[in-house]
């Protein structure tokens, strides 16, 4: 039998749930932060703060940046529970099942897919589910690759934006 | 962008660049907004601990800019409509960083310019420090 880090019991729990969120309301102050932020020490672009510019847009009113993270410092589940840390097995904990044991973990990137833009007064809610596991040779040994999807909806059902991730392990 | 600066794309092409000196000042004010308060990213002891010379930047800091490229060169009315990257290299205190992209393809789609590009952030040595590929929609005149 060939040499695996994926268990039975692995490929059972492919498409499980890992995590769900709901967000506060996005505020307009909750997008000027964040574009103020990431544009530092320039000037955002207004699209992100004057509402009146805004509004003579497509868009009809501001829109948050598309990479824009609304479930920073709470979400509307309260405070955060502690969460597994660094545990390279955690995915699989998370399952309920035994994970492969493996020591080192890198992020291997992230792809995303973008739907609606993200307004002020939107309720985002996150659904992260595992999408699957491979596993190839490389330079430090078996390297095991375990892709999440995290898909983002808001109040009206509208596809946000879909974020597959692969997570390395070795 | 105008719609006579759409037709004079071409596969090649690379789009004006966005770059920031990166420091403290950039990652505190991230973490403020992402909620990501990690010694690596505010305490050059953690980031020696950890291998590095200094503390080192949010790689979602990089995924920022490489979407803030975009934004900056479509203006408010293109869409980004996919976009992906690995993340290869610290950013270590004092950096500056450079994103950049060039047109890989480009196609018309239900009335709007599909454009594929490379895009990447180096820092000034010129190391690849986030490359990846994205797929943006460009407005109409």
């Amino acid at each position: 039998m060939a040499k695996t880090n994926i268990s039975e019991a692995m490929q059972a729990v492919v498409g499980g749930e890992l995590s769900r969120g709901t967000s506060f309301p996005i505020t307009d102050s909750d997008i000027r932060r964040w574009a103020v932020a990431i544009y530092y020490p320039e000037d955002p672009p207004r699209l992100f703060w004057d509402a009146d510019y805004a509004a003579q847009t497509s868009y009809r009113g501001l829109v948050a940046p598309e990479e824009f993270n609304p479930f920073a410092w709470m979400t509307a589940d309260g405070p955060r529970r502690a969460s597994g840390g660094h545990n390279p097995d955690l995915t699989e904990i998370t399952l309920g099942i035994q994970g492969p044991g493996l020591k080192f973990q890198l992020n291997g990137g992230s792809e995303v897919e973008y739907g609606v833009r993200m307004r002020p007064g939107d309720v985002i809610t996150s659904v992260r589910s595992l999408a699957g596991y491979s596993e190839r040779e490389g330079r430090l040994g078996l390297m095991l690759f375990t892709e999440s999807q995290d898909q983002w909806t808001n109040q009206n059902n509208e596809v946000v934006k879909t974020t597959k991730s692969t997570l390395i392990r070795y | 962008m105008s719609q006579a600066t759409v037709s004079e794309l071409t596969v090649g092409m690379e789009i004006p660049e966005f770059q920031r000196a990166t420091g403290l000042h950039n990652w505190n004010r991230y973490a403020a907004v992402n909620y990501e308060f990690v010694d690596i990213h505010m305490d050059d002891e953690a980031g020696k601990a950890a291998g590095y010379p200094t503390a080192f930047g949010m790689g979602n800091l990089q995924w920022s800019y490489l979407h803030a490229l975009l934004r900056q060169w479509m203006g408010d009315e293109g869409r980004i409509i996919r976009l992906g990257c690995q993340f290869r290299a610290a950013n270590t205190k004092g950096m500056i960083v450079t994103a950049h992209g060039k047109i890989t393809a480009i196609r018309e789609e239900g009335g709007e310019t599909i454009v594929d590009l490379d895009i990447w952030t180096d820092n000034d040595s010129g190391k690849t420090m986030a490359p990846g590929t994205a797929t943006v929609a460009l407005p109409r005149a």
